[in-house]
C-alpha cells in the first residue's frame, strides 16, 4: 500500500542528508570550546602556583613572578563598575518599565540599543577623551568610567526584561492597597525578582571581567600593584594582552595561566546565574 | 466638573522617584550623544585636516604625517565579511538543530555550551588564535588552500568570471552617470587578478584569514542565540502544518521554518556582523597588523579596531586625531550596522502580527 | 443618552449630597455614590456618564457582557483607571467620609491624593496576583508596613484576622513564612481577599474575583463574600449571573458603557423592567 516512489526515496535520502548535515553545524558550533578549553589547562594548569596570585610580575628574563597586580587591579576596577554602571543601569531598566511609552522612555530604549551597539575600543577613546585628557593620566577612575558605560545598557536590558515579567496586575494590586507607586516598586515589585536580577548584573560582570578594549587607554597598566584610583591600574584582561603579544617566555607562560584564570571565574559567573535561575 | 477628564496628579514620593528616574535615563542618553561630541572632537583636527578624504586614503603613515583610512577599512569590512560566511551557515544550521531535532534536553546543554562560548574573552580567543590556531592554518590549512582555491586554479577563474558578471551591471551604471569609464575587459582583468590574488603568496598563519576565521568562532554564539529566539517565535501550527501536508522534517524546515523567518535570520546575521567589526582584541591579535590594503586573504592586514589599540598609546597631535576619526568611523558604521538589523527585526516582526 | 433610572434610585440619588440630613440616610446609609462618571481610554467612552449608589455594607454586583464597561467602572471607584495610559476620568465619586459627621467626600475632588483614596478602598483582581517573593504574612502585612506600622504585634494581630476573615488562617498558620506565590490558585485569591481587608478599608472592590478559578474555590470564594455583608460594603464584577443572584442584594445590568438598570438582585433578576435585560438574563445575548 505505502509504496514509495522514485521521487520519494529521492525526498528521503534528501532528508537524511540534510538532517544528518544540521547534526554536524551542530556539532560544529561547540568544537571550538573543547579546543579552546583544552588549551587553556594543557598550557595554563603548569604555572597555577600560590605565586601566580600572590607575586607581582618580575622583569623580562627573570623566572616566575605572578599576576597579583593584575588580579588586584581587575578587583578594584570591578569594584568600581559595581559601583555606577550598575546601579545606573538598573535605574535605566526601571525606567524603561515604568515610564513605558513615555518620550524620556522611547528615547533611552533606542539609546540603550545603540549603546550595547558601540565597539569596546570605542568607549575606550570616549572614556579617555572624557576622562584621561582632562585627568592628564591613565587612572582607575577611567578605566572604571568605561567599563561603567559597557555595563549600563546590559544591565538596563535584563532588569527591564525581569521587570516586564511582573505582570501588570501585581502593581495594580500594591496601588490598591493605597501605597505609592514607588513603594510598591521598590518595595513589594522589586524584592520578588532579585535573584532575576542579580542574574542580569552576574552575567554582566562576567562579560565586563573579560573586557580589554575599553581599558588599553583608560586604566592602562603597572607592574607594582594598586596604587591608588588616580593611578594606572593594571587589570587581568590587559596583562594577558600584553604578555601574550610579547616574546618572553616566562610572559607568555602568565598570559595563559592569566586566561585560564580569567575562562575559570567568568564560567563560574555564568554557572552561578544558572543556579539562580534554575532555583527561582 | 470636568469635561475633558482628570489625570492623576502624583504624589511628591512618585514625582521625586519618577525625577530620579528621568533624570538618569536623559543622563544615559547625554553619555551616548556625548560618545558622538567627544569623539568628533578629539579627532577635530583630522576632519579639518582631511574630510571624507581620510577615508579614501591608502597610506598610513605616521612619521609622514600621513594618514588615510582605506587599508582599514578594507581589513574590517574583509574579516568581518569571512566571519561572517563562516558563521551564518554554521550558526543558522546549529539553530535548526537545536530547536528541531535536538531532544529537548540535549538541546539545552548543546545551548548551554554555546552560552559559553559567547562567555569566552576577547583577549582569551585572541591567545588561542595565535598560539593554536594561527600555526594550524599556516602549516594545514593555507597551503591546503593555496593548492585547490589559489592562483591559477579552476576555482578562482570561476570566481573571476562570477565577480565580472556580478559587477559589470553596476559598472554600467557609473559609465552611465560618468562616475567612472570601465571596459568589460578591464573589469575582467581586475576581477581575475583579485580572485587569482584571493589565496596568493606565503602561507604566515597571522593574517586576514585566520582572524576571520577567530572572529567566527567570536560571532557563531551570538548569531546560534539569536537565531534560536528568531526560530523560537515561528507559530508549531506552520510547522504541523506543513508536516500534515506529508513534507518530511527537512521540507518542513525549508519550506516552513526557515522561510517563515527569514529575515529574522538575516537580521541577527547581520547583528553579528555588527559584532563583528567592532571586535578588537582577537583581531588585534590574530591579523599581523600591517597597514596596507591586503591583495591576498593569508596577508597580515589591520581594521579600524585594531589600528586603534595598536597605536593609540604612542600617539599624539595628527595622528591621535586621526585614530579618533577612525574611532569615529568604526562607531558610525557599527552603528548603522546595528540599526539597520533591528529595524530590518522590528519590521518583519510588525508584519508578522499585523 | 438615555439613561434610564428605576423608581427607586431615582428615590435614592434624591437624598441629595447633603450630610445626614435625610432622615432616611440614618436607615440606609449610602456607603458610595457616583454622579455622571464617565471614563475614556484614549477617545474611546467606555463608562458613560453612571449614575448610582451603594447601600452600606451591602453586597453590590455589577454584571453585563464583556466589554460592556463594568470593569472600568469600578476601576474608577479607587482611582486605578487613571494609572492606565491615556485613561481619563470624569464625574464625582462620593464616599462616606471618615468625619464625625459623616459628612461624605468626593474622592474626585481635586487636591484628593489617589493613594489616601485607595487606602480606604480596597480591591480584589481577576487574577490572583499575590507579591511574587514574599512570603504570605508579608503580604498580608504588606498594606500596613507600607503605611509605616511596624509594630511585629500589631502586625501579626492584623495578619491572623485578616487571614480568618478570608476564611485561610487555618489552611496557611502554620506556614506564613512561605511565599504566597506556593498557594493554589483559590487560596492566592483570598490571599489577595485578605490582603486587601488588612488595611480595614470601607469598601471592597471585587473585579471577576472568582474568574480564573475552579468551581470549589469559587463556591469558598462566594460564602466568603456572604459572611463579609455587615462588615464591609462589597462591590463585585461578575460575568456570572448565578453568581450575582448569590451573593447580591443590589444588581446593575451595565450595557455598552451604560448602566441600563439598577435594583433590588431579586426583582433584577424575576421582573426586570428593561427589555435589554431581560434578554441578557434569559441569555439572549452576552
Amino acid at each position: 500500500m505505502l509504496e514509495l516512489s522514485a521521487r520519494d526515496r529521492r525526498r528521503r535520502v534528501t532528508n537524511v542528508i540534510a538532517i544528518g548535515a544540521l547534526c554536524v553545524l551542530g556539532f560544529l558550533a561547540i568544537t571550538p570550546l573543547f579546543f579552546i578549553f583544552s588549551y587553556l589547562i594543557l598550557r595554563g594548569w603548569g604555572g597555577l602556583s600560590l605565586d601566580f596570585f600572590l607575586e607581582i610580575p618580575k622583569p623580562v628574563g627573570e623566572e616566575g613572578g605572578g599576576m597579583a597586580n593584575a588580579i588586584s587591579g581587575s578587583l578594584v576596577l570591578l569594584s568600581l563598575t559595581a559601583a555606577f554602571g550598575v546601579p545606573i543601569g538598573m535605574l535605566c531598566g526601571i525606567a524603561l518599565s515604568e515610564l513605558k511609552n513615555s518620550f524620556t522612555a522611547r528615547v533611552l530604549r533606542v539609546a540603550v540599543d545603540l549603546l550595547t551597539s558601540v565597539p569596546s575600543i570605542v568607549i575606550g577613546l570616549f572614556a579617555y577623551a572624557v576622562i584621561v585628557v582632562p585627568m592628564k593620566g591613565y587612572s582607575a577612575w577611567a578605566g572604571g568610567f568605561a567599563l561603567s558605560i559597557v555595563t549600563v545598557p546590559i544591565v538596563a536590558r535584563s532588569t527591564e526584561e525581569i521587570l516586564k515579567l511582573v505582570p501588570r496586575t501585581v502593581h495594580e494590586a500594591g496601588l490598591a492597597l493605597g501605597i505609592p507607586r514607588y513603594k510598591v516598586l521598590l518595595r513589594l515589585i522589586l524584592p520578588g525578582v532579585r535573584s532575576g536580577i542579580l542574574t542580569g548584573v552576574l552575567l554582566a560582570m562576567a562579560r565586563v571581567s573579560g573586557e580589554t578594549a575599553p581599558l588599553l587607554f583608560t586604566a592602562f597598566s603597572n607592574s607594582f600593584g594598586f596604587r591608588g584610583l588616580s593611578s594606572p591600574t593594571a587589570s587581568l584582561p590587559v596583562q594577558i594582552y600584553t604578555y601574550a603579544t610579547s616574546h618572553d617566555e616566562t610572559w607568555r607562560q602568565l598570559a595563559w595561566t592569566g586566561a585560564l584564570v580569567l575562562v575559570f571565574v567568568v564560567f563560574c559567573l555564568n554557572l552561578l546565574t544558572r543556579f539562580l535561575v534554575r532555583k527561582s | 466638573m470636568n469635561i475633558k477628564g482628570r489625570i492623576a496628579p502624583g504624589n511628591l514620593g512618585d514625582r521625586t522617584f519618577g525625577f530620579i528616574l528621568r533624570f538618569f535615563s536623559w543622563a544615559t542618553i547625554a553619555l551616548f550623544l556625548g560618545m558622538l561630541v567627544f569623539l568628533a572632537q578629539l579627532s577635530w583636527e583630522a576632519i579639518q585636516t582631511y574630510g571624507p578624504k581620510f577615508w579614501a586614503g591608502t597610506d598610513w603613515n605616521p612619521p609622514m604625517e600621513e594618514f588615510g583610512a582605506a587599508p582599514f577599512i578594507v581589513g574590517t569590512l574583509a574579516s568581518s565579511l569571512i566571519a561572517v560566511l563562516i558563521a551564518a551557515p554554521v550558526s543558522v544550521g546549529t539553530a535548526v538543530f537545536l530547536r528541531e531535532i535536538a531532544p529537548r534536553q540535549l538541546s539545552s546543554f548543546v545551548a548551554f555550551l554555546v552560552e559559553l562560548l559567547a562567555a569566552i574573552p576577547s583577549v582569551v580567543y585572541g591567545l588561542w588564535g595565535v598560539f593554536v590556531l594561527a600555526p594550524v592554518m599556516r602549516d594545514q590549512v593555507q597551503p591546503f588552500l593555496a593548492e585547490w582555491f589559489g592562483p591559477e586554479t579552476y576555482f578562482a577563474s570561476a570566481l573571476g568570471h562570477l565577480a565580472t558578471a556580478f559587477i559589470y551591471p553596476f559598472s554600467l551604471i557609473g559609465n552611465l552617470f560618468g562616475v567612472w569609464q570601465i571596459s568589460l575587459s578591464e573589469l575582467s582583468v581586475k576581477m581575475m587578478a583579485i580572485a587569482h590574488g584571493l589565496f596568493d603568496g606565503p602561507p604566515l598563519g597571522l593574517g586576514l584569514l585566520t582572524s576571520g576565521v577567530v572572529l567566527a568562532i567570536m560571532i557563531i554564539p551570538t548569531v546560534t542565540a539569536l537565531s534560536r529566539e528568531v526560530l523560537m517565535t515561528v507559530p508549531d501550527s506552520v510547522r504541523e502544518g506543513a508536516l500534515g501536508l506529508g513534507a518530511t522534517r527537512w521540507e518542513m524546515i525549508r519550506i516552513a521554518l526557515l522561510r517563515t523567518a527569514r529575515a529574522g535570520l538575516v537580521g541577527s546575521v547581520i547583528l553579528g556582523l555588527g559584532r563583528a567589526i567592532g571586535e578588537t582584541m582577537a583581531v588585534t591579535m590574530v591579523i599581523g597588523n600591517r597597514n596596507v590594503i591586503p591583495n591576498s586573504l593569508f596577508e597580515p592586514a589591520q581594521t579600524m579596531a585594531s589600528v586603534i589599540a595598536n597605536e593609540y598609546n604612542e600617539s599624539d597631535g595628527l595622528h591621535l586625531s586621526s585614530l579618533a576619526f577612525v574611532g569615529l568611523s568604526l562607531f558610525l558604521i557599527a552603528l548603522f550596522v546595528n540599526l539597520f538589523a533591528r529595524l530590518l527585526v522590528r519590521y518583519l516582526e510588525r508584519g508578522r502580527y499585523a | 443618552m438615555a439613561l434610564d433610572v428605576s423608581p427607586e434610585f431615582n428615590q435614592k440619588t434624591g437624598m441629595g449630597n447633603l450630610d445626614g440630613q435625610n432622615l432616611e440616610v440614618e436607615q440606609k446609609q449610602i456607603a458610595l455614590e457616583t454622579q455622571k462618571l464617565s471614563a475614556w481610554f484614549g477617545d474611546h467612552h467606555v463608562v458613560k456618564e453612571i449614575s448610582l449608589s451603594v447601600e452600606k455594607n451591602d453586597v453590590f454586583a455589577l454584571i453585563g457582557p464583556s466589554g460592556c464597561g463594568k470593569s472600568t467602572f469600578i476601576r474608577c471607584l479607587n482611582r486605578l483607571h487613571e494609572e492606565g495610559e491615556g485613561a481619563r476620568v470624569s464625574g464625582d465619586v462620593l464616599i462616606q467620609g471618615i468625619g464625625k459627621s459623616g459628612g461624605r467626600e468626593n474622592i474626585y475632588r481635586s487636591g484628593v491624593d489617589p493613594v489616601s483614596v485607595r487606602r480606604r478602598i480596597g480591591m480584589v483582581f481577576q487574577k490572583p496576583n499575590p507579591f511574587p517573593g514574599l512570603s504570605i504574612f508579608e503580604n498580608v502585612a504588606s498594606g500596613l508596613r507600607l503605611a509605616q506600622v511596624v509594630r511585629r504585634s500589631v502586625l501579626e494581630e492584623v495578619v491572623e484576622t485578616s487571614l480568618k476573615q478570608a476564611a485561610l488562617w487555618d489552611e496557611v498558620k502554620d506556614k506564613l513564612k512561605k511565599p504566597g506565590t506556593s498557594l493554589s490558585g483559590g487560596q492566592q485569591q483570598r490571599l489577595c481577599i485578605a490582603r486587601a481587608l488588612a488595611v480595614r478599608p470601607q469598601i471592597l472592590l471585587m473585579d471577576e474575583p472568582t474568574s480564573a478559578l475552579d468551581p470549589i474555590s469559587t463556591a469558598r470564594i462566594e460564602e466568603l463574600v456572604m459572611k463579609l455583608r455587615g462588615e464591609v460594603t462589597v462591590m463585585i464584577v461578575t460575568h456570572n449571573m448565578q453568581q450575582a443572584a448569590r451573593i447580591s442584594s443590589q444588581t446593575a445590568f451595565f450595557l455598552m458603557g451604560e448602566l441600563v438598570e439598577v435594583g433590588p438582585t431579586n426583582r433584577i433578576f424575576t421582573k426586570p423592567k428593561e427589555s435589554k435585560t431581560e434578554q441578557y438574563i434569559t441569555g439572549r445575548f452576552g
